[in-house]
């Protein structure tokens, strides 16, 4: 009896483990595409959420993604040096052509991210899905990582915050940056500066899924020269540019 | 840069942890706190809500009665602990289930008067904190207010055990209000009839 048992369970076992193995390709795909991943699972670095930025599609005059940024994660906009930016409008002037370029700046979102490095408390962390984060639970506003942030993507909030947007914590005495909008991420949307640069007809930011050789952008990164800020420093960026 | 012992995972753990731990003595007094409040609560609780003796009690407003995702005197004794379970599994694990999400406790507990859980003496959260005198840090970064729900009300959980209604119902409910917050929170409309959320 507890012979047919063991083989009857073995067969049940394969049979599981062919099913899985049958599910599991095209279910993520439609759940990824259809409303991210479910929220009992934990993120899983299958994924490594990336962003294409391509200048040649930014225009100078457009900051329609820093708006968005702000609406979307209660910031207040203001560009002093107490604010939290989380993300920067640049425009860059080649000296000897003049040629002028306009491309957004933020959180690069790091594979070897330097501020986790020098966290003295394990606040900054990078997600499984190459989301760097700070957990502001644990952040004792030591503000090491804005320091070692060669990107200056990090912002100290110095003064009490009132009226935060749900869903979207922000508080005295912490460091906080671009979250990749990891809420709207989580619920299987794009970030809310991606969604507005298409609104604005530009385009100009690609959001996906880095190890998915099938994602937009990973074939626009396997088309085009595409370039990431100080490479020489081997962080292995989440963010990369094109048109630089 | 640096390379990662395969143990990463887990000195990562610990290292959050050892971040809590430096509050232990904090979380010790809110503990002490919340027992006292605790027995104080049941205390009242099975007097029937009426104050029998002349020891003034906290009256939190309760503004859905009976959906609770535990019971009441669960909820009393460990809100902080599931709450600061959630809280790491969300930020750092990116596990969204709506149970025990702070997010989902002021959406159902925000007064009807004020729309939070904070301002007076009833609401939800301030009635028994500033009763028991524990200080309450979620909300120095956490918003108090409800996300935008165009004043509706809803629950997306509602334990099959609930009093309220018979069960089928109760289902037909919870699960109509999930959708319902499903539309508000994402555009892409989610088809996921069995779906019930943890
Ligand atoms: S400021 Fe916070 S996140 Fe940054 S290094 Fe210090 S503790 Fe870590």
């Amino acid at each position: 009896m507890s012979e047919v048992n063991t083989s009857r369970r073995q067969f049940l076992g394969w049979g599981t483990a062919a099913m899985a193995g049958l599910a599991i390709a095209p279910g993520v795909t439609l759940i990824d595409l259809a409303h991210g991943k479910p929220d009992d699972q934990p993120v899983s670095s299958k994924v490594r959420w990336g962003m294409l930025i391509d200048a040649n599609q930014c225009h100078s005059g457009c900051s329609d993604c820093v708006t968005a940024c702000n609406k979307e994660n209660g910031l207040s906009g203001g560009t002093g040096p107490d604010d939290s930016q989380w993300i920067r409008k640049m425009d860059l002037k080649d000296t000897h052509s003049g040629r002028v370029m306009s491309l957004p700046m933020m959180c690069q979102h790091c594979g070897n991210p330097p501020c986790t490095d020098v966290c003295p408390t394990g606040a900054s962390f990078k997600r499984a899905d190459g989301i760097v984060l700070v957990d502001r639970h644990i952040c004792i506003g030591c503000r090491y990582c804005m320091m070692a942030c060669p990107y200056k993507a990090r912002s100290f909030v110095a003064h009490p915050v009132t009226d935060q947007k749900p869903g979207r914590p922000r508080g005295i005495g912490t460091v906080e940056a671009c979250t990749m909008c990891v809420e709207r991420v989580d619920a299987g949307l794009k970030p809310a500066c991606v969604d507005a640069c298409a609104a604005a007809g530009h385009e100009a930011i690609i959001f996906g899924d880095l190890n998915d050789p099938n994602s937009d952008i990973s074939k626009r990164i396997a088309e085009y020269t595409t370039k990431q800020v100080r490479a020489d420093l081997g962080l292995d960026t989440g963010v990369r540019y094109q048109g630089v | 840069m640096s390379v990662r012992p395969a143990t990463f995972k887990w000195v990562w753990v610990s290292d959050v942890r050892r971040g809590l731990v430096k509050r232990g003595s904090l979380w010790g007094f809110a503990i002490l706190g919340a027992s006292l409040l605790a027995v104080a609560l049941t205390a009242t609780a099975s007097g029937g809500e009426q104050e029998t003796s002349r020891v003034p009690l906290p009256h939190p407003e309760i503004a859905n009665p009976g959906k609770c995702v535990a019971d009441t005197e669960y909820m009393r004794k460990h809100h902080m602990d599931v709450l600061l379970r959630h809280r790491d599994e969300t930020v750092h694990e990116g596990i969204r289930t709506k149970r025990y999400s702070l997010t989902n406790c002021i959406d159902c507990h925000a007064s009807r008067k004020n729309n939070s859980v904070l301002g007076t003496k009833e609401n939800f959260c301030q009635a028994c904190h500033s009763y028991a005198a524990v200080k309450v840090d979620c909300f120095e970064c956490h918003s108090s207010k409800p996300e935008a729900t165009a004043g509706a009300v809803f629950h997306p959980i509602v334990p099959s055990g609930a009093k309220a209604g018979p069960a089928s119902a109760d289902q037909g409910l919870a699960l109509s209000m999930q959708q319902h917050m499903r539309n508000g929170l994402a555009a892409t409309a989610n088809k996921n009839p069995g779906g019930e959320s943890r």
